[in-house]
């Protein structure tokens, strides 16, 4: 009874703390700005949306990858996972969830679009590199 | 531990770093151990266990030294030491009531306790922290994922820990579940220190805020 207890309330704190977690690193990226050339690509110009998660991804996907960004990037793959969930289950009753769950997931996007911008940095710098040497 | 040398905050989280320093130190270890005696033997439960009891304390003071940088200007940090010994102490204690009393494997069943009920103080410490980052509104964004990152750790291990009570059967679920819930402390605090500048400044009201 006593574990049974322990663990439903250890779920709902992790579901909390992740929640959180999540929202702290799409705040850090939500204070940078896209350049123009990534704008283009992904077609986000002042704010993001959710339909875009998607094709975000796959572009990030073709950008070799950075070890340092992977985990962010699979910890916000998974808050959208989540939100997908909460938007197609409880959002269907609440208009309020369903709203801050459309701009969640916007801002999940947008979080993809500035790890597809330092890929490109990234990757930018590699070749740079390369040609020196 | 690597992410913080390079970004000059070993000495600023010490005990985090010493945490990662004891978690690598007891990986190795429980390799060696593996290899030597193999998974289904005692010796391997008994090192596991036992390790991993030593590293809940080590992440129970990681914890103090995150409320220490919380607290920094109240100057509190002697009542601080004094109440998580008490309180270290206090949870052995328990473990060892609760063992002495169920159980006549006493030796083998103290660290399993100990363990659970140490990620279920810390789960509580961890919550009480980030209650007090809100109120104190802290803005520290580096110290917040920290905190962060530690309470959904500790709840993912209590839970672990409570459903191994509930289903001691499944070991074949839990011989993979938890080294992969292991990965979250060292995947978040590494992006912590490698992403989020020292400076850098974020109003936790806006993480907590919820849909009206």
């Amino acid at each position: 009874m006593m574990a049974a207890f322990i663990f439903v309330v250890s779920v709902v704190i992790f579901l909390q703390f992740f929640v959180f977690y999540c929202r702290s690193l799409i705040a850090v990226s939500a204070k940078q700005a896209l350049s123009p050339e990534v704008q283009e690509v992904t077609g986000i110009q002042k704010t993001a949306s959710g339909e875009d998660f998607n094709r975000v991804m796959q572009l990030l996907h073709l950008c070799p990858e950075r070890p340092e960004d992977r985990k962010g990037i699979q910890a916000i793959g998974a808050y959208f996972r989540m939100l997908n969930f909460v938007r197609s289950t409880v959002a269907q009753l609440a208009p309020s969830i369903r709203t801050w769950t459309d701009s969640e997931r916007g801002h999940c996007t947008y979080f993809a679009a500035i790890a597809l911008e330092r890929r490109i940095s990234f990757s930018r710098d590699m070749l740079a590199q390369q040609i020196d040497a | 531990m690597v992410c913080a040398v390079r970004t000059n905050a070993f000495r600023r989280y010490f005990f985090l770093n010493l945490y990662m320093g004891m978690s690598f130190v007891a990986s190795v270890g429980r390799f060696q151990v593996l290899k030597h005696w193999g998974n289904p033997s005692l010796e391997y439960a008994y090192f596991y266990f036992y390790s991993d009891a030593l590293l809940t304390i080590g992440l129970y003071f990681a914890l103090l030294n995150l409320y220490s940088l919380v607290f920094d200007e109240m100057k509190v940090e002697r009542y601080l030491r004094i109440g998580a010994v008490l309180l270290l102490g206090g949870t052995a204690w328990f473990s060892y009531a609760v063992i002495n009393q169920s159980s006549h494997r006493i030796l083998s069943h103290f660290a399993f306790e100990l363990s659970q009920n140490l990620y279920f103080v810390g789960l509580v410490l961890t919550y009480v922290l980030w209650g007090a980052i809100l109120k104190l509104r802290e803005t520290r964004t580096r110290l917040i994922q920290l905190v962060l990152a530690l309470g959904a750790y500790f709840s993912a291990f209590a839970a672990d820990y409570a459903l191994r009570n509930l289903y001691p059967n499944y070991q074949a679920v839990w011989q993979y579940l938890t080294p992969a819930l292991g990965c979250i402390l060292p995947a978040a605090w590494m992006i912590s220190f490698f992403w989020v500048n020292e400076e850098a400044r974020l109003a936790p009201s806006r993480l907590a805020a919820v849909p009206r």
